[in-house]
């Protein structure tokens, strides 16, 4: 059993942050877990991985199941609050922790949710504005052309925009080709994508397309939903786009296959 | 060809299968947008003005009973006649009633939203009176036999050589070319100046409603309201009990949110303020008129969880904004509401159960939150819905059943853990070599228009266990 759940904390002496995975991370890319960890240590933390956590509930949220999500909610504040921070790979992932959780709880757990929004933030947004991570003496990693694709609930209930492209020009050697109408949708939308596949690959299909136009060899993104619709979708029309998250790219961890690559 | 709300999804494959209207939509995404933004960044007070707005909006709403009878008070005094309509059929009725009382046959009628709701046109048509809509969108569509794809420009989704051969056909005017956007408006100028001259009773809408003075405010961009207001002898305005601002500076201040939002000019071409009939010093305006107000379901909502809908101004920013709306057209939404707005008020103004596509047809990217004038919090009052369409088991079984039965996984993470680990690890072995699948089963929605990209690996939390352990 984890008694204490900040048992298996890396040694040292920085701030504590418990590193909520993702769902998606955990069981489609680990190496964006790992690269966090690796990320958030270098900044000087102490990182946690609480084990109690799974998902954060979206799928049922977005689709209204409001009920079934709270107990779901309490489990994971339980998890992630005795730590400084929690830091999450993922923009929809942080804005449900951040705005969504307050709103469905009430009374005490209200008050310990808007206690764990404070200090949850998403990697790219921590890594900038809470601790900055830098490159220091090392040599910027060296990467081909890269469009970096704003994810919807970073960009707006976030706010993330200039983090990782900051993160991006501080620790790599590249050129940031913009997409064309990069604060569209990609038509991922959680379970809206299963639900409206037809509006949602007219969707993707368009920002596959505007990936191609920027001439970049890697399309990035801080969150697994719209990258896993993004390359599926190219690897579907035979489009020939690396997709990566920003994690892998800030850690120079280009060897093992894309998204939807094979091996 | 009439479309439902309850087709949704077949109406949004057709549409989307039509590759001239989808240049168009395209087209429009990414201009609209373009517009707007300019014109807000051009006026640094848009947000403070916003939020200003916003709580004059709330604090109408909150005072609603007080606001229209100073309101109606008012109006009166002014020589109107004011009538309140329930429903649809109300309004109908009684702008029929008014016709026939005056013997009219013929009307001169300015783009309204309220009257497309409730279907004023066809009503008066069975009644065999000559309705012609003077709005040049409207009139287009009119022509058309078709229903405006966009609150604001009905007719966007037609281009300028299909409104030409429309009007070569609908036109009997002999042998002419129309090869120009000028001639084409022309000739509708024409044709709708002499229904300007002969029609008996004007109907407008209103953008606002001004409890104070008893005056309402209209803005349009051709000026044909103001000619259907004042020519004909008799004026009907249709619009709803939400319209109601306390002060006309309150109207003016909407104003300039709405314009900017809607077509992104700082002004609107013809501003007006209508007090009612012409009086004894006037040289024009009609001699008599009726200001009808349409609640149909509002004052329900106003005591709903959803009565922030009623702050909407019906601007169609939400509509521009929205990559549905760009993706499907308005057509799609079957409905006289479009777009994030329309997904909130359709349901609501008909039911969740014939609706209940509307509110699922959203990604939560919340463009449209960003831009409303209203400050509305679509994306929430959208997921709203999709709960109450969960609580009402209107949601397909699949879905609900499949949903509850992740998140009760979720809650055990052994369980959980195990279970993924041992799933995830299979997928792995079985599509690293191609690293996606093109058919997966039990995500069939994904995969018909996606791959599917394989595991990584074992889990990262498989891995992780592992790791501590051997540490």
């Amino acid at each position: 059993m984890d008694t204490n759940p900040l048992d298996n904390a890396s040694p040292g002496h920085g701030p504590v942050v418990a590193l909520f995975v993702t769902c998606l991370a955990d069981l489609l890319r680990p190496s964006v877990a790992f690269n966090s960890i690796k990320l958030l240590e270098q900044t000087g933390c102490r990182v946690v991985v609480p084990l109690q956590q799974t998902c954060c509930g979206q799928p049922a949220y977005n689709s209204g199941d409001y009920e079934s999500i709270i107990p779901l909610a309490k489990q994971l504040i339980a998890a992630l609050e005795p730590a400084d921070y929690v830091v999450i790979p993922s923009g929809s992932c942080a804005g449900m922790i951040c705005h969504h959780y307050p709103q469905l709880l009430d009374g005490d757990w209200r008050d310990r949710a808007l206690q764990v929004a404070a200090k949850t933030f998403e990697i790219t947004s921590f890594l900038s504005d809470i601790l900055p991570i830098k490159r220091g003496h090392r040599a910027a990693i060296k990467l081909p052309s890269v469009t970096y694709h704003d994810s919807c609930a970073g960009l707006r209930e976030l706010g993330i925009k200039e983090q990782p492209r900051q993160l991006l020009q501080e620790l790599c050697d590249t050129e940031l080709s913009e997409l064309p109408q990069t604060e569209v949708c990609c038509g991922f939308g959680g379970t809206f994508c299963a639900k409206m596949p037809e509006i949602s690959a007219k969707m993707v299909h368009d920002k596959v397309h505007s990936a191609q136009t920027t001439g970049a060899t890697i399309l990035a993104g801080g969150d697994l939903g719209c990258l896993l619709n993004i390359a599926g979708r190219a690897r579907r029309e035979g489009v020939d786009l690396e997709v990566r998250h920003i994690t892998e790219l800030l850690c120079g961890d280009l060897d093992g296959p894309a998204i939807g690559e094979g091996e | 060809m009439e479309q439902h709300s309850d087709t949704f999804l077949e109406n949004a494959s057709k549409a989307l299968g039509n590759k001239a209207q989808a240049d168009i939509r395209d087209l429009l995404g990414l201009f609209t947008p373009l517009l707007r933004n300019a014109a807000v960044d051009n006026f640094e007070h848009f947000e403070a003005l916003r939020h200003h707005v916003k709580r004059v909006r709330q604090h109408s709403l909150d005072n609603l009973d007080h606001y229209l009878a100073t309101y109606e008070q008012q109006a009166l005094k002014n020589g109107n006649r004011v009538h309140f309509a329930n429903s649809g059929d109300d309004l109908n009725s009684i702008v029929l009633d008014i016709c026939q009382q005056h013997n009219a046959q013929r009307i001169a009628k300015g783009k309204s939203m309220i009257t497309e709701e409730t279907g004023l046109n066809d009503f008066l048509q069975r009644a065999n009176l000559d309705v012609m809509e003077t709005d040049l969108g409207e009139y287009i569509i009119q022509q058309a036999g078709e229903t405006p794809s966009h609150i604001v420009g009905p007719a966007l989704h037609k281009s300028a050589d299909e409104v030409r051969q429309l009007f070569l056909q609908k036109h009997d005017l002999g042998e002419r070319e129309l090869d120009n956007t000028e001639d084409i408006v022309g000739e509708a100028r024409q044709i709708l100046r002499e229904h300007f001259l002969k029609a008996q009773v004007g109907i407008i809408g209103a953008n606002a409603l001004v409890a104070e003075d008893g005056y309402s405010m209209l803005v349009t961009n051709e000026g044909n309201g103001d000619l259907c207001a004042n020519l004909p002898p008799v004026l009907i305005i249709c619009t709803s009990v939400e319209r109601i601002l306390p002060r006309a500076e309150d109207a003016t201040a909407m104003l300039r949110l709405l314009v900017r939002s809607a077509t992104g000019q700082s002004q609107t071409c013809y501003t007006s303020f209508y007090s009612g009939p012409r009086r004894e010093q006037d040289v024009d305006g009609p001699l008599e008129t009726h200001i009808v107000l349409l609640d149909n379901r509002r004052t329900e909502i106003l005591a709903s969880d959803y009565r922030e809908m009623l702050q909407c101004i019906r601007c169609g920013a939400c509509l521009n904004h929205c990559p549905i709306y760009n993706s499907v057209g308005g057509h799609a939404y079957g409905s006289v509401y479009m777009g994030p707005m329309g997904s909130v008020l359709t349901p609501l103004l008909s039911s969740l159960e014939e609706s209940n596509a509307l509110p699922n047809a959203c990604t939560s990217c919340g463009r449209c939150a960003e831009v409303c004038p209203a400050e509305i919090p679509l994306p929430d009052l959208l997921r709203d819905l999709r709960h109450q369409e969960t609580v009402e088991k209107i949601t397909a079984p699949r879905w609900r059943i499949g949903l509850k039965l992740h998140t009760w996984l979720a809650r055990n993470p052994r369980l959980y853990h195990w279970l993924t680990g041992v799933g995830i690890h299979l997928l792995h072995l079985a599509g690293r070599k191609r690293g996606s699948f093109r058919k997966l089963p039990l995500a069939g929605g994904w995969t018909s228009q996606r791959d599917f990209p394989t595991p990584q690996g074992k889990t990262f939390m498989q891995q992780y266990r592992a790791q501590r352990k051997q540490s």
